[in-house]
Parts: C-alpha cells; structure tokens; sequence
C-alpha cells in the first residue's frame, strides 16, 4: 500500500515536482475557482482560457517554447479581454456574459488568425494539455509565485470581492470598492488560468478551478468551509490523479481532471446538496 | 447622537434636500419632470403618486444612481457618506452562503471599510440591530433561508447600522405582512424622533396618513407637497391618476427650457 501512494513521490523527481505543482494550483487557483462559480461565472473561466491561447501561442511563435513569452503573451491576451469586457458591462447595458463572450471569441479569431498567416504547423498540444510531469523550475517558480500573489490578492480583496458577489448595488452605494474589486479579481483570475496552462494546459486548467468548487459548494453551508473544502478536494485530486497517470501511464492532466470530476458525482450522490438528498427519508423536523 | 444633525429647537431649518427644476429620467424619456420642492432636514416624507409617477427614480437621484438631465438636487450634505439607501428590489444574491449577522454586519462598511476589525464593541452592535427587528437567534442562519419579511427586516437592520443622517426607502413594506409593517414602522418612527431625514415611497394611504408627516406627491411632475392633510386630498389625488394617464411614448423634445 506504502509501495503503491508513497514510492512514486519517493523515487522519481518529476512526481514530487508535479505534486508541489498540484498543491501550488490547489491553493491558488482552486479558490478562485469558488469566486468564479458563486458569481455565476463558472462558464466565464472556460471562455477566458480560449482568450489566452492565442497569447500564449504568439509567444510560442516569437519566442519557441520559451516560458517568459508564452506567459507574459497569456496574461497580455488574457487581462486586454478581460479590461474590455470590464468596461463594456460596467457602462453599457450588456451584462457580463454578452460582454465577455464578445471579447474572447475575438481573441480567439484573431489568435487563429496570425498563426495560420505565419503559415507554420505549430506543435501547439504543450499549450492545450500543459506537461504536469514535465515541470522545470521556472514553470514550478511561476505557478508557486502565482499561488503566492493569489492567496495575498484574495485575501486583500475578501470583503469587497463577497459583497461584490452577493449583494453589488449595496457595495457600490457604500464605497468605492467595487470596481476594484471587479477588476482585480479577473485580474486573479487570468493569473491562475496561465498558471494552470503550464501544468493542465489551457483545456483543462478551469477544471481545477470549478469541480472542487462545485463538489464543495453541495457540502458546505458557509464560505470559509466551501473554500477550504475545495482546495483539499482539489489537492486530494491531484495527488490520486497523479497516482492514476503513473501507474496506470495515461496523461496527467486528464487524469487530474478526471478525479475532479469523480469527487464531484460522489458530492453529487452523496452531498446534503446533492440528488438524492432530497429523496432520503425525512428526518424528524425541529421545533423552530 | 450624531453631532452634525440639526438641532430640534432651531427656529428655522434650512432645506437639507432641494429639486430645482429636477428632470430624470431614461433614453430622454422623464420620469421626474421639472420637479422643484424642498426638503426640510429631519422630516419625515412619504413619496406618493401611481405607478410610473417617478418615485424610485427620484430617490434613485438622491441616491447618486441617475444623473438629473435637466436641473439640479442640491444636498446639503456628503451624498456618499450621510445618505443611505435601500432599493426596492435588492441585487442581493439569495444563494449566497452568507449569513445573517454577516449580511448585516455590512452596514457598518463605512466605519470598518475593506480591513476593518469586526470588534467586540461592534459585534454587539449587530447583535443590538438585529434584536431591534426581531431577528434575534437568526445570527447564523444562512440569508437564503429567511422569508421575505424576515429579509425585510435584515436589510432594515442593516440600514439601522449605517446611522446615515439621510434615509432613502423605495416601498420598504411591498409584499410584506401586517405585524412586520408595524415593527419596520416603528423603526421609521425611531430614525424621525432622532432627527434624520427619511424620503419613503409608500402606496399605503392609511399607513402615510397615520405615521408619515408630509408628502411628496408625483405623477411625473410635482402635484403638491407639504403637510399630509393638505396633499391627502381627492383633489390633488385625481390630478394625479389624470396626469399620470396621460404619458405620451412618442412625445416630442421638451420646450419648457426655452421660456
């Protein structure tokens, strides 16, 4: 049993490397995740990974596969769509999904656009699939440091940022907060969708962020358990995904994903929140 | 309590709150029509008329949330700091796990801003301005289990938090009981008797006539104002249903300027 969970971290370099990953992504991304899901934006973290792609890809196509490039290109793509599609529904009367919707599939189109004007066959799967097994030490630096400026961020931001969630128009009237707040949080969340591309590729990198938040969310009644439930759901993913790809020898990335996503229906079965909680024979009820 | 509220015997009050010639409105379409009135400070002001009269959209002026196309709104005091104002349909996301004492404990964001200490003191404040509407016991309970009185009674305890000396309430008693109008009544009556200004827009004639001093009644442009008994009146009430029927969708510019 040791054998099985313990010796793989114990024995190989690139397993402990992509556990510290994990844990970086868990800790990071995975919070933001919650934010993203209790703001309806669930959806919005997916479209916004199509938004960095193309940055990411015309780093890869100035630079190769430098991770400077593609990073500083990711968060460039990624933070014009996000500041656009800010100020678009701050002051006009499309909401935020039109809004973003709008400015992503641009990003998209003209990504595709100017790679295929280059004419090259970019070998574009490390950018869709991440390489959790293949971490450097500048990959591992990134993601940890983004962890690093996500939990410091949130934590500055957390009583704005829930009222900006739960009750906008009240945090407008009373401060000025809450275009900090808006901003600074897709700020956040564009910072943890590059970290996340490293190391489950732009496809999968939202998977971490939403499943743990959404299994969480059928669990926990308040919010400093929602959050720490999710990222012990995500971690506890990434170390078993991380087992499954090894001794199993399929891809990381979907594997973690995957254990995500098995976390997720057995919340959905057996969660107060769930399906069947519903249909359980009902407990005596109480006084008052 | 609060120093810069005016004095009860002052002989005479400057308007604390004035509309010269207000228009507001949305897409050049008025809601509020070259509205001119005075609002002394401390009184205590239903706002009147039927609907579509331009009542929410006033007190959304005063608020801060619409910009007057035409005129002026004069406050003689920080519209951010001193006014505070609930809406008739909140944002407020239901779902939320968020609870209550949290929820009200957000009234006092003035004082505690983003990184303010929630201390022992102010705990005890939310605990106080909870037991005021009733809602002592609820402290944990998550917002989204509570009625539609009860949250009623929440956002009022909220709003005793923010000690605004200007209270703006867009129909505070909508789809509420008998029993809960009369406890957020009597929490109106308490914000008079301490001498802030409270404009509400209430369409219960016998609730303004037995609790709410002076009127405003609109229907678009001003009908009158001034004490209950002399704007409660069929007169000035028919007016009011007559020119309230009388919109035009396709009307043309306004000339009124020009004079």
């Amino acid at each position: 049993m040791t054998e099985l969970l313990l010796s793989p971290f114990a024995d190989f370099g690139f397993m402990r490397r992509a556990l510290a990953g994990c844990l970086a992504l868990s800790l990071g991304a995975t919070p933001v995740g919650v934010f993203l899901m209790l703001r309806r934006m669930s959806l919005m973290g997916d479209a916004m990974s199509h938004a960095i792609l193309p940055g990411a890809a015309l780093g890869y196509l100035a630079f190769g596969l430098s991770l400077g490039a593609m990073t500083v290109g990711g968060i460039v793509a990624g933070l014009v769509v996000v500041f656009a599609a800010g100020l678009v529904t701050r002051s006009s009367v499309l909401k935020e999904d039109a809004s973003l919707a709008a400015f992503y599939l641009l990003s998209l189109a003209a990504g595709v656009m100017i790679v295929s004007l280059r004419g090259k066959n970019l070998d574009l799967l490390h950018v869709l699939f991440g390489s959790v097994l293949a971490l450097d030490d500048g990959s591992l630096l990134l993601i940890a440091g983004i962890a690093t400026v996500t939990l410091f961020g949130l934590a500055l931001l957390f009583r704005p940022l829930v009222l900006e969630c739960f009750d906008p128009a009240f945090l407008r009237a009373v401060s000025g907060w809450s275009p900090v707040a808006h901003y600074g949080f897709l700020v956040l969340v564009v910072l943890n969708l590059v970290a996340g591309f490293h190391a489950l590729g732009t496809l999968m990198a939202v998977g971490i962020m939403i499943l743990p938040a959404a299994a969480a969310r059928l669990w926990a009644r308040g919010l400093p358990a929602l959050l720490l439930l999710a990222v012990l759901f995500a971690f506890g993913s990434g170390v078993a995904g991380l087992l499954v790809s090894y001794h199993a020898d399929v891809p990381a990335g979907p594997a973690i994903v995957l254990m995500c996503g098995l976390v997720y229906f057995a919340s959905l079965l057996a969660a107060p929140g769930g399906l069947l909680a519903g249909r359980l024979p009902l407990r005596r009820h109480l006084e008052s | 309590m609060n120093a810069a509220l005016p004095l009860a015997h002052a002989p005479v009050r400057p308007p604390l709150l004035a509309f010269e010639d207000l228009t507001l409105g949305y897409d050049r379409h008025p809601a509020v029509h070259h509205l001119s009135a005075e609002i002394p400070a401390g009184a205590l002001v239903a706002v009147i008329g039927p609907n579509g009269a331009g009542k929410s959209t006033l007190l959304k002026g005063v608020a801060g949330e619409l910009r007057p196309i035409g005129g002026t709104i004069r406050l003689g005091c920080d519209p951010h700091r001193d006014v505070a104002y609930m809406p008739q349909r909140g944002e407020l996301d239901h779902s939320f796990p968020v609870s209550v004492f949290d929820m009200v404990a957000m009234g006092l964001w003035r004082e505690l801003g983003a990184f303010g200490r929630l201390d022992g003191g102010r705990r005890r404040r939310v605990l106080a301005a909870l037991a005021a509407v009733g809602l002592s016991g609820f402290e944990s309970r998550p917002i989204g289990s509570l009625s539609g009185g009860q949250l009623q009674r929440a956002r009022f305890a909220r709003l005793i938090l923010q000690d605004a000396p200007v209270i703006l309430l867009d129909e505070p008693f909508a789809a509420i009981d008998v029993r809960t109008v009369e406890d957020l009544v009597a929490i109106i009556l308490g914000w008079h008797a301490e001498g802030r200004t409270v404009l509400a827009v209430v369409h219960d004639f016998e609730q303004v006539r037995r609790h709410f001093p002076s009127c405003l009644l609109l229907a678009r442009e001003l009908v009158a104002s001034g004490p209950t008994a002399e704007v409660l009146t069929e007169p000035l009430l028919h007016r009011a249903r007559h020119l309230s029927e009388a919109f035009d969708d396709h009307a043309a510019a306004c000339r009124r300027d020009d004079k």
